[in-house]
Parts: structure tokens; sequence; C-alpha cells
């Protein structure tokens, strides 16, 4: 039986989504307030990176419900979904090619929540400090090493003015000094109020930011909680380990 | 020569404005539109039905047709493009190619096989020129063509460039999943797209139209020519398709004088050079190399 409620933030109620005959989500319940931080781990193929998708509106779901702020958005297309202040990453970094970091970063200013033609400009250079991206701005986006495009595919993000920040493994691949420069912008984003929601397969990365874990395996939530309870979880160490021989 | 030199300019402006839509699509959507050369028939009818059977000008019916091909384009795209451009890259080919038989036949059923013209309509500009010193003369109306291209083109560049809509348009064509990520709809953003490239391929239709003649049935070369006008510039770069158009009219003024029936031959002779030294320039297989030559991949 699904249940109906809601409250204030972002919730997902009993939510559905199969790829085929692969169910990738199996009827996954969510909620996070605004000013949480919330990481998200399992092992690949747990359904992490779909249940963000779902939740940024990337395609419809087969069962279940999404809630924005106690507003139905489930029909909602990712575009109108991030004008409703949720936004998300890409694991890959996806710039928009043939143009400059700052004209990717106002394309999103542009649309992002509140935005008129004069706040937009300003938007965009407020995302482009706080992601540490002056130095580049003007370089065209397809010339970017990893992490600039990973800083991009934040500051991206961030012009949009979300109320909630979805990353997808955004310190996937980058030094461990680069990850802290990451974790510092986020954190920054922490204090201004933005609820962040991020997977990440580098938990000492993540929990520098994270104040609550959710451990997904096999398309359903395994543990959800305070982040050592959830990582001394015996059945989220079995999902990371694999099972003992009997 | 100066005077088959000026000419050639001249024609490349038609060439030129012939593909402004054509290479808008191309290098903005990635989409190769068939029925390009037949949209322009069909705009090109619009304006000779209002004129011979209203009595309005060719020229104030842009005001008329301009907005009919947008919404045209907007439908096209929202209705049939966006759908087929989610099949793989061939489908829009064959679905612009199947749209321009089902347009030519309908014209040829409506308007039958008599050759139209918009020149009576337009007084003694169809005829008028300019001495631009002596003995050499320029058409008015070839004239406006060339400026009307450069106009389009430009406008086309800055509106891309410069405003909120076209930076919009370019995310879109890069990404549209992206693109809807950070709040763009790209269903609209597309379809936006299609309707400037089709106000484009109205003014084309008069251009064609006081040109000379046209037909049910013009749609074909009109096409090739702003293909090969846009390949030879380069997709992409739509000032490239003013200089493609430019080249395009002088390898067929130069075909012209080398044998009287070398004019078109000139042209395709030309195409075919660039595309094989694109093909042999380009690295990878063969898939990536003709998308090379083809301007679709860098």
């Amino acid at each position: 039986m699904m249940t109906h409620t809601t409250s204030d933030g972002l919730l997902a109620n009993g939510i559905v989504k199969h790829f085929g005959s692969v169910s990738v989500l199996k009827n996954v319940d969510f909620s996070m307030k605004t000013d949480e931080a919330v990481g998200i781990v399992g092992p690949n193929g747990a359904g992490k990176t779909t249940l963000l998708s779902a939740l940024a509106g990337a395609f419809s779901l087969d069962e279940g419900s999404i809630f924005l702020n106690n507003q139905e958005v489930t029909d909602k297309s990712a575009s109108e979904r991030c004008s409703l202040g949720v936004v998300r990453t890409h694991q890959i970094p996806k710039p928009f090619g043939g143009m400059t970091v700052f004209e990717n970063v106002l394309v999103a200013s542009s649309y992002g929540v509140d935005s008129t033609k004069e706040s937009a400009y300003q938007f965009a250079l407020d995302a482009i400090q706080l992601s540490g991206m002056e130095h580049v701005a003007n370089r065209q986006a397809d010339s970017l090493g990893l992490l600039d495009r990973k800083r991009l595919e934040l500051a991206r993000a961030l012009a949009t003015q979300p109320k909630f920040l979805l990353l997808d493994e955004i310190a996937g691949g980058l030094t461990e000094a680069e990850s802290i420069q990451l974790v510092d912008t986020i954190k920054e984003l922490r204090r201004r109020g933005i609820g962040i929601l991020w997977i990440e397969h580098i938990v000492h990365v993540l929990l520098q930011v994270a104040e609550r874990l959710i451990c997904m395996d096999s398309g359903e939530i395994i543990a959800d909680g305070d982040p050592k309870t959830v990582l001394s979880d015996p059945q989220v160490v079995k999902a990371y380990l694999g099972g003992g021989v009997e | 020569m100066t005077n088959q030199i000026i000419q050639a300019i001249l024609l490349g402006g038609y060439y030129a404005l012939i593909a402004c839509g054509l290479s808008f699509m191309f290098s903005v959507m990635k989409i190769i539109n068939l029925a390009h050369g037949s949209l322009l028939v069909f705009a090109g009818y619009l304006l000779w039905f209002f004129a011979e059977h209203y009595h309005i000008s060719p020229f104030v019916g842009l005001l008329i047709v301009i907005p009919v091909m947008m919404l045209i384009g907007w439908a096209l795209q929202a209705f049939l493009l966006e759908k087929s451009a989610r099949g793989g890259e061939l489908l829009p080919i064959l679905t612009t190619f199947g749209l321009a038989i089902v347009i030519e036949n309908l014209l040829f059923e409506h308007f039958g096989a008599n050759t139209r013209s918009l020149a009576p309509y337009i007084g003694d500009l169809s005829w008028e020129s300019w001495e631009l010193f002596s003995g050499f003369y320029v058409g008015k109306t070839s004239v406006y063509i060339l400026i009307a291209a450069i106009v389009i083109l430009g406008s086309l560049q800055l509106f891309m460039k410069k405003t909120a809509l076209g930076r919009q348009i370019r995310a879109t064509a890069h990404d549209p999943d992206t693109a809807g990520i950070v709040g763009i709809n790209p269903k609209r953003a597309s379809a936006i797209a299609t309707a400037l490239a089709m106000s484009t391929v109205a003014v084309s239709g008069l251009a064609l139209g006081v040109r000379g003649v046209f037909d049910a049935y013009s749609g074909g070369p009109q096409l090739l020519f702003a293909f090969e006008a846009t390949i030879i510039g380069g997709v992409g770069s739509l000032w490239g398709t003013l200089i493609g158009g430019i080249i395009l009219a002088f390898a067929q003024t130069i075909g012209a004088n080398i044998h009287p029936q070398g004019f078109l031959l000139g042209g395709h002779i030309l195409f075919i050079i660039i595309l094989l030294i694109r093909l042999i320039l380009a690295k990878g297989g063969v898939g990536h190399r003709l998308k090379f030559a083809l301007g679709v991949s860098k």
C-alpha cells in the first residue's frame, strides 16, 4: 500500500521505474528537507543515479509520485522542476560545446528560479565565482580539464538558483586535493541553505558534507540515517562487500 | 571578366539566401532538411497566390507569408522532426525526403504544371538595373537579394551569439537533455529554431519568384544549390554559407566559360572536390569521415 504523505522538502512516494524487464527502482520512499545534506552510497547498479534522475524529472515514473514543498511535480518536466528549484549534475560532465564557460552558466541562470534578464548575469557571475572558475570564464567549455568540467557542471547548476542540488559523483576521477576544493564549495552551498543530495563512491569526501546517509542496493533503500550507523549496518556491509560463503 | 565576377558575387548572394534556412537547421539542429527546397517553392506559391488573387505586392505578402512559414516550421518541429530526430540521424533525412515529395505533389495537384513568377507583381523592379560603370549593369533585384542574404545571415549570427534565446537554442542543439536540466524547454527551443529557419525560407521564396520562374518541382535544384553552398562554406558558420554561395557561383561561372553546358557541372565538381578533400583530411572510420566531410562533426 502506497503512502501519500507530503511535507516541506523533496519527497518521493513509492516510486517504481523499470528499464525493459529490469526493475531499477522498487517502491522507493525518500524525503529530505531544504536544509539537509544527504549522501547516497551503494554498489554499482543500485539505482542511485536513477533515483536522482527521477527526482530531477529526467523520465516519467512507472509508479509513485514526487512532491516539492507540498506541490506534486510527478508530471513536471526537468525544465519545469528546474524552475521550481530542483537541479542535478551529471556523473560525466556535459558542458554545452561551442560555448564559453560564461555562456554555459549564463544559459542556466537565464532559466532558473526568479531569473530576470538583469539578474541572470549576476547569478551567472556569482555561480562562476563560487565555483572558482573566474580564471577560465572566457574559455571554450570543450577545452576544459576534468576538474574544471566538474566545476562548470556545478556552476551551471548553481546558476539556476536551486533549492535542492542533486550531485552525481561530482568528486569521481578527481585527485585528493581537487576533491577538497570541491568539498569547500559544497560546504559553502550548505551555508547558503541549499539542500544537497549527493551520490558519491568516495565516502570520506561525502561524509565531510553529508549529515545523513542513505544506502541503496538493487533498487531499494536498505539503510537511512546517521552516516556512522548506516556504514556499520550489516546489510550495508554485505551490499558493499558481498555475502559470506555459506 | 569584371562583369562575370560581379554577376557571380550577386548569384552567390542568391545561393547564400536560399541556403540560410538549410544551413541554420543543419548547424544548429543537426537536421538535413531535404524538404527545404519544396518549402521554399511553397512560400513562393503563397506569395504568388496573394499577388494574383488579392493584388498584394509580394513584398507586402511577406508580412503574411513569414508568420505562416514560421507557424509551419513550429508545427513541423513539434509534430514531426522532434520525434524523428529521436530515432537517429537517418530518420529526419528520410522524413524530410518524404515531406518534400508530399509538398511537391500537393503543389502540383493544386497549381498544375504551369510555371509561375513573382516578377509581374513587382513592377519595373524586375528588370531595372544600375549602371556601375560604363557598360557594366547590375540588376536591382540581384543586389537586393545579396543585401538580404547579408542582413539575414548577420542577424541570425548576432541573434545566436548575443541573445538569451540564441544561447538557449545553441545549448539545446548541443544536448537537449542537459538543456532541460538547467531549465530550458528543449522542445520549445527547437521549435523556435525551426520557425526562424522557415522565416528565412519565406524570404528565399520571394527571391526565387522575382529572379525567374518556378513550378511545383523547382524545389530539387534549389535544395541542391543550398546544400552545396552550405557544405562548401562549412557547416556551423553562417558567414561561411555566404562565402560558400559565392564560391559555388564562381565555380558555375567558370564551368560555363569552359563549356556552355558546364554551368551546373562546375558547381557540382567543386562540391565533390571539397567533399573529397575533407574525407581525406578526416580521421577515423568511414562514418566519422563522412560526417566530418559534411560538417556534422568536427
